[in-house]
């Protein structure tokens, strides 16, 4: 049993823009290696550093906002590639949930199964939080799986997640391989009713 | 009501439904490859899990290969430590593995359907988000995690939520010189890049029922680009035809077995889908792009967006970042911007039609003295036959370098990279920001074609007019 994932409370970092893939979370020659271990330090690379490796004016690299909790970002985050190294780094970075306006699937899925939620706010909302954070970055945030809020202040709006990702987290099953490995009788039977020839 | 594909193999595959809802989906085909299976690998070890049905899942290297000096230890350690990882994994845990000596080896999305490996009727997932293009196969193919590479070896299933079905039709007449990718940056282009979230794309129409198998996977390829984690085409006559005889497909008796049960799995006539969208072929021009989303596209007679003509805030900040990183000049012709790389191969365009596509045209031609041209073969198979077609000397006498087989320059893993700000016209998939391999680099998509004659024009080009179509 994992420790369920019912909330999460902490401070938080707007990031900007809208279509932030994967290759921009964890560009593809950080992915030379067999282990998660040290993607950490990976995440976001080639925004907090230019071509030249110099430290950019991007604001995960302002000392304000380097401990920060809750990813907040905009539409389709963690499109293109199913790298998993992608919410890897992001959880070794230090990131404990993200509000988004909305999600890529694949990276959704992923982000989930290792226990970081992924909660879609309205582009109203999340704007507002942005805004609240980038002129506070001590603000306190908490992310409510079970109720599917998100509190700061004294503002708190309604966020959505699949149901199946909030039981899944709440309940502390969101790693899936128990019940998947129980099910080994089934499995087969469904496999052999597939007549597979190959 | 009738029933669709998906909904068909959904059913056929589902083994049961799990505490969170969701559905323990079975696996009928596992691919896996060098850069998100080790990890999965590892957590097996950890947990002391055997692989369930070794025999399901299958085994290439190809993101970091490098395509010219492939003699081990390679010259990158991390890379050649990856290559030993995957071997030593495949040995033992029992998993059949097209190695470099294999003849076999190449993009793990070229390699299943020239194997035969890929099959109609079937879900099929791989660590990797183009396995849509199994889907021309008319199979539920989608990319999954590393995770869910290590639930997939255990247990041969996943857990999966269900998605909608949206029928995307194009039907018409293609003009001469618009290939399948430009279906394809097309769709993803009206649709836009997250409007297939949530949905399984199945492509028809007249256009899809004309393509060849190979022109299918080039669209099902790109439908993560849509945000559709997967898309499919229903099996007919030419995904049997193409299927026959090859390595892992039935043989004899067991051949019309299965072509029977496939292809009960093709979508009845009366399915009621939960979207249908229509796209005419004659609106669709020889495309390019022009930003860092695959869906920000034009045809290549068209001018680069102008920011201030933008109909949203939010659609003027996303041009306003895309043409300061792609240094593109807004309200300008894309045509004639100059290029410095041409790049043609990748799971999306490096079969073996796209190279004779090519060569018909760039034959007793010469690639611009400032352009360095790679042809990239999808797999050591489509480099045999192109050699044995004399394709590699047609490109290397207009000037391309012919190279071994592998993901290449698509996601630069490899060797093969874009250095600094270089511009690349490239038969690709994805033009995010630094996607080939330089943090600066700047990536324009567009058909094999396209590319050969940007490659000869030394910029963008038209090349309906370059090769005088």
């Amino acid at each position: 049993m994992i420790e369920p994932i019912k909330q999460v409370v902490g401070t938080g970092v707007p990031i900007p823009g809208a279509d932030i893939d994967t290759d921009r979370i964890i560009p593809a020659r950080f992915m030379k290696c067999v282990t998660f271990d040290g993607l950490g330090e990976y995440a976001f690379y080639d925004v907090r550093y230019d071509n030249d490796g110099k430290i950019t004016d991007h604001i995960l690299n302002d000392a304000d906002y380097r401990d920060a909790d809750i990813l907040v970002a905009g539409i389709n985050f963690g499109c293109g590639s199913s790298r998993e190294h992608a919410p890897q780094a992001l959880v070794k970075y230090g990131f404990k949930a993200i509000i988004a306006e909305s999600f890529a699937e694949i990276f959704f899925g992923n982000s989930t199964t290792l226990g970081l939620p992924c909660v879609i706010g309205s582009k109203e909302d999340v704007d507002a939080l942005k805004a609240a954070l980038q002129a506070d970055a001590t603000l306190e945030v908490k992310v409510d799986v079970e109720s599917l809020t998100v509190s700061y202040a004294d503002v708190s709006f309604a966020v959505t997640m699949p149901a199946s990702a909030v039981e899944a987290l709440t309940s502390g099953n969101y790693d899936p391989i128990n019940e998947l490995l129980a099910a080994e009788q089934e499995v087969t039977a469904t496999l052999n009713a597939q007549a597979y020839l190959a | 009501m009738g029933k669709s594909l998906y909904q068909k193999v959904w059913e056929a595959h589902s083994v049961k439904t799990l505490s969170d809802g969701r559905t323990q989906l079975l696996i009928g085909t596992h691919l896996i490859h060098e850069v998100t299976s080790p990890q999965a690998f590892g957590m097996m070890r950890e947990l002391g899990l055997k692989v369930r049905f070794p025999q399901r899942t299958f085994a290439t290297v190809d993101h970091i290969v490098p395509t010219q000096n492939q003699q081990q230890p390679l010259e990158d350690r991390l890379a050649d430590e990856m290559l030993n990882e995957l071997r030593k994994n495949a040995d033992e845990f029992g998993i059949t593995y097209f190695d470099l000596a294999s003849g076999k080896q190449g993009v793990v999305h070229v390699v299943g359907p020239e194997q035969g490996i890929t099959q109609p009727g079937t879900t099929i997932a791989c660590g990797d988000s183009h396995t849509a293009t199994h889907g021309a196969f008319g199979a539920i193919a989608f990319g999954i995690g590393t995770t869910q590479v290590r639930d997939v070896l255990a247990t041969q299933t996943i857990a999966m939520g269900g998605l909608k079905v949206r029928r995307i039709n194009v039907n018409g007449k293609l003009s001469p010189g618009v290939y399948a990718k430009d279906v394809a940056l097309h769709i993803v282009k009206v649709l836009g890049a997250k409007g297939g979230i949530g949905f399984a794309y199945e492509y028809g129409g007249n256009i899809f029922d004309e393509f060849t198998m190979e022109e299918r996977m080039t669209v099902c390829n790109m439908s993560i680009e849509g945000g559709a984690r997967c898309g499919y085409v229903n099996p007919d006559q030419k995904t049997f035809d193409y299927l026959e005889g090859r390595n892992y497909s039935p043989k004899g008796a067991d051949w019309d077995i299965a072509v029977e049960r496939w292809k009960s799995f093709a979508s009845d006539a009366d399915t009621v889908y939960d979207d249908i969208v229509n796209i005419d072929a004659a609106d669709i021009a020889p495309t390019v792009t022009w930003g860092i989303s695959p869906d920000q596209g034009i045809a290549v007679s068209d001018t680069i967006p102008d920011p201030e003509q933008a109909a949203t805030p939010e659609d003027k900040a996303s041009i306003i970042e895309a043409l300061e990183y792609m240094k593109l000049p807004a309200g300008q012709p894309i045509k004639g911007t100059a290029i410095d790389v041409a790049f043609i191969g990748s799971c999306t365009n490096g079969r073996i039609s796209d190279f004779r596509e090519v060569a018909k045209y760039i034959k007793g031609k010469k690639v611009a003295a400032n352009v360095k041209a790679i042809a990239v073969p999808g797999s050591q198979v489509v480099d045999v036959m192109a050699k044995q077609e004399g394709l590699d000397k047609i490109f290397t006498e207009a000037g391309f370098e012919w190279r071994a087989a592998g993901c290449s320059m698509c996601l630069a893993m490899n060797p093969d990279k874009l250095i600094g700000d270089q511009i690349c016209a490239s038969s690709s998939n994805r033009n995010f920001k630094g996607r080939q391999g330089s943090p600066i680099g700047r990536t324009v998509l567009m058909s094999p074609v396209m590319v050969a004659a940007a490659a000869i024009e030394g910029g963008i080009a038209d090349a309906r007019e370059t090769f005088n179509f």
